[in-house]
């Protein structure tokens, strides 16, 4: 027998920490291969951690509620097998110090050891009393630039900046909020106030909304248009379907699997639009993966429809069928969360006619579907009708995309859902 | 005010306390007679005071231990001179079983007010036995006191109190510092307190703790490293054991950067402990991994290669460079 150790994985990219919400095994539980031992929230998502191997469960070395770093060991599992050294030591010891190993040779010995090189590239690694210092002053390291060997920011560097920032206060106070989330309080019963006003401790999940909301509003110069669009085809290639497609898949076909058909269409035509901007560079995706705001009473989630551009108008409504459900059920996964590169945004589905829209950092733009309404117009042989408009508000980041190039993108929008004709296709 | 040597303040401070108490003896190899030892710090003691508080012992560094341990019971302030530090390690029992234990195991009613004084350190050419830093083997020793000056105002004031302690007191007299050392010092009765270390020069790039020739090494390029702008707090640790924590911490807080640097082998140091200390109270402040510069670990020091066992004031000054610039 053996004991090894669970750890907290890899919920996502960028993800390093998460909360663990509910353990769903017990100390002397004996469990299989794969099966879930705990619930983790995390960025969104409630995913339930795997076994990585049959045994027995020794001890959980996490409270529920409380946040775990990722790799951090959870719990302790006896599972059959020799013990072997590496299972054992529960970490990974350091390398020896060659320094020490090495017979003493009079020069090499005299030398005082060298402080760590600083890796070249990657994660900067701070100091103790840079960090401390940083986070006892609100300074945002990454806004920082060091003095030190290998660019690393010294003591001093933050010292300056903590200068400088009480030097013009007010400048200051717009800076981003630190980008690491706060350790999220223990849940707390509400506190009745003096003027009769009541403080809820946010969730997790607003917590980290909110935090994406100040990151792409502090960081993005965002611009905003809008575009009227004649849906009157669309309207009509949507009735058309409407009966045999709720007869076939069991639900029915919305408006909106046709604009995010169109939005797939016309981003394959403007990569632009299909880009992020990152550390002065314009990063170009070449998937098209566009995420899609649901929201649920207390939260608005962005699941992400994969390859867009390679599903029928159907296929589409599928999925989006799939990813509302799940957020509605709570089955939401990491996967279906990550990769977004562009998000269309349903409004018109609570009656909204034009709308500014935030984007979803680090995407290059989102777009906003309002609602569909009716109203009388000019046709294009110069008659009075009844058509079908609907607003389009794109927000957009004015560092890698200007006017003209949102422009281009729009009118090949419009035109795409302006051609949908009553037999176009939808399968 | 009057200039004197390392050395001389020495003289002088028992010179002044033979004379403020009849108590005060002086013994050991040589330190008797005309001669006043072989570096002289007793010269003229025996003429001035007489044979009977300043006199020669035999060659058993145990006995010496031993017999300022039975003066000091019978009420006498003794001055036990041990020749070199290499030779004081035949008599750790009776310094640590006896003389550092003796408040303790008689509940207070007992002392051993004693000052074992010994030349220490390298740079003379002495080769080993005549040039080693002991210190550290009685560091940790509870109930002992480990002080050394490196200073010449230190060398009579910390003298003076050390004779005047009713524990005992383990005295490093740096030998390199002896005739190299020279100042300006009063002239009047004063003490320098046995439990403090001191900050001899302000800087807040980076911050260096030494002691005996390191420290003269360690002033001298803070002095040098002002031109490329690099700012040096300078502390003497002064007290080895039990050692300053409040200078220490405030010291290394101050600039966050700390270069500690020992003429001993590093390991089992007096600045491993300094390191310790720091480590665990300072982590917070710290800006750069301390860093300890020390002798390689051999056995110090061959008369042939005492350069190259020694640390030297360039290795001192690009330690501090590299340091101010990580």
């Amino acid at each position: 027998m053996k004991t090894i150790e669970l750890k907290m994985p890899q919920l996502g990219e960028s993800v390093t920490e998460g909360v663990l919400t509910s353990w769903l095994v017990k100390a002397g539980d004996e469990i299989a291969q794969y099966d879930p031992v705990a619930e983790v929230e995390n960025d969104k998502v409630v995913t339930e951690i795997p076994a990585s191997e049959g045994g027995t469960v020794k001890e959980l070395l996490v409270q529920e509620n409380e946040t775990v770093p990722v790799d951090a060991p959870i719990m302790t599992l006896t599972v059959a097998g020799e013990a072997t050294e590496a299972a054992a030591k529960p970490a990974p010891q350091a390398p020896e110090k060659v320094t020490e190993e090495t017979p003493a040779t009079v020069t090499q010995s005299n030398e005082p050891e060298k402080p760590k090189p600083e890796p070249a590239a990657g994660q900067p690694r701070f100091s103790p009393a840079v960090l401390s210092l940083a986070q006892a002053h609100d300074i945002d390291l990454n806004h920082l630039t060091g003095t030190g060997k290998h660019q690393r920011i010294t003591r001093k560097d933050v010292q300056r900046a903590i200068e400088q920032k009480a030097a013009a206060p007010t400048t200051e106070a717009s800076k981003p909020a630190p980008t690491k989330p706060a350790k999220p309080a223990a849940p707390k019963p509400a506190a009745k106030s003096a003027d009769d006003s009541q403080a809820v401790p946010a969730s997790n999940i607003r917590k980290t909304i909110a935090r994406n909301m100040l990151q792409s509003v502090h960081e993005i110069p965002q611009a905003w248009t809008m575009i009227e669009v004649d849906v009157t085809n669309l309207a009509a290639l949507r009735n058309q379907n409407k009966a045999a497609f709720k007869a076939d898949a069991g639900f029915s076909l919305s408006y909106f699997p046709f604009f995010v058909k169109a939005v797939a269409q016309s981003l394959k035509r403007h990569q632009r639009l299909n880009s992020s901007w990152q550390d002065n560079q314009i990063i170009h995706h070449d998937d098209i993966n566009l995420g899609i705001a649901v929201a649920t009473d207390d939260a608005l989630y962005v699941p992400v429809i994969k390859h867009a551009d390679r599903l029928s108008i159907a296929g589409i409504a599928h999925e989006i069928n799939r990813l509302a459900t799940s957020v509605r059920e709570g089955k939401l996964t990491a996967a279906d969360m990550s990769g977004g590169t562009f998000t269309v945004n349903n409004t018109g589905s609570f009656g909204s006619v034009a709308s500014m829209g935030i984007i979803n950092y680090p995407q290059a733009a989102i777009l906003q579907v309002e609602t569909i309404r009716r109203e009388v117009a000019v046709t294009k042989d110069n008659q009075i009708g009844i058509r079908q408009k609907v607003n389009l508000c794109l927000t957009l980041d004015h560092r890698l995309l200007d006017g003209l190039a949102a422009g281009h993108f729009l009118n090949d929008l419009k035109q795409i859902l302006e051609n949908y004709q009553v037999d176009t296709e939808i399968y | 005010m009057t200039e004197h040597t390392y050395l001389e303040a020495l003289n002088l401070a028992m010179h002044e306390e033979f004379a403020r108490d009849p108590g005060v003896v002086v013994f050991g190899e040589d330190v008797g007679g005309d001669k006043g030892g072989v570096f002289g710090a007793t010269k003229g003691l025996a003429a001035a005071f007489g044979d009977q508080r300043v006199f020669n012992s035999p060659l058993g560094e145990s006995g010496i231990a031993g017999l300022a341990i039975g003066l000091g019971l019978m009420g006498h302030h003794a001055i036990a001179e041990f020749q070199f530090a290499d030779y004081i390690l035949p008599a750790v029992n009776q310094i640590m079983s006896e003389a550092a234990r003796m408040r303790y195991r008689t509940a207070g009613d007992w002392t051993a007010p004693i000052v074992f004084r010994t030349p220490y350190g390298g740079g003379v050419h002495g080769g080993f036995y005549h040039s080693q830093t002991t210190d550290k083997v009685f560091a940790g020793q509870p109930g002992l006191r480990i002080v050394t000056p490196s200073t010449v105002y230190d060398a009579k004031g910390l003298l003076k109190a050390a004779i005047r302690s009713e524990d005992p007191v383990l005295f490093y007299e740096h030998k390199r510092l002896y005739r190299s050392l020279k100042a300006d010092i009063p002239d009047e009765d004063y003490v320098v307190p046995l439990d403090k270390a001191q900050v001899l020069q302000q800087g807040d790039d980076i911050t260096v703790m030494a002691y005996g020739t390191m420290l003269q090494h360690a002033l001298n390029a803070a002095k040098a490293l002002q031109a490329e702008d690099i700012s040096t707090e300078v502390v003497d640790l002064r007290t080895l054991y039990p050692l300053d924590q409040e200078t220490i911490l405030a010291a290394a807080k101050k600039t966050g950067k700390v270069l500690l640097i020992s003429e001993d082998t590093k390991e089992a140091s007096i600045i491993n402990n300094v390191a310790a200390i720091i480590a665990e109270q300072a982590l917070f402040d710290l800006d750069a991994p301390v860093q300890q510069l020390a002798g390689p670990l051999a056995p110090g020091m061959s008369y042939a290669l005492e350069d190259e066992f020694l640390v030297s004031a360039e290795q001192v000054q690009a330690a501090m460079r590299e340091l101010a610039q990580f």
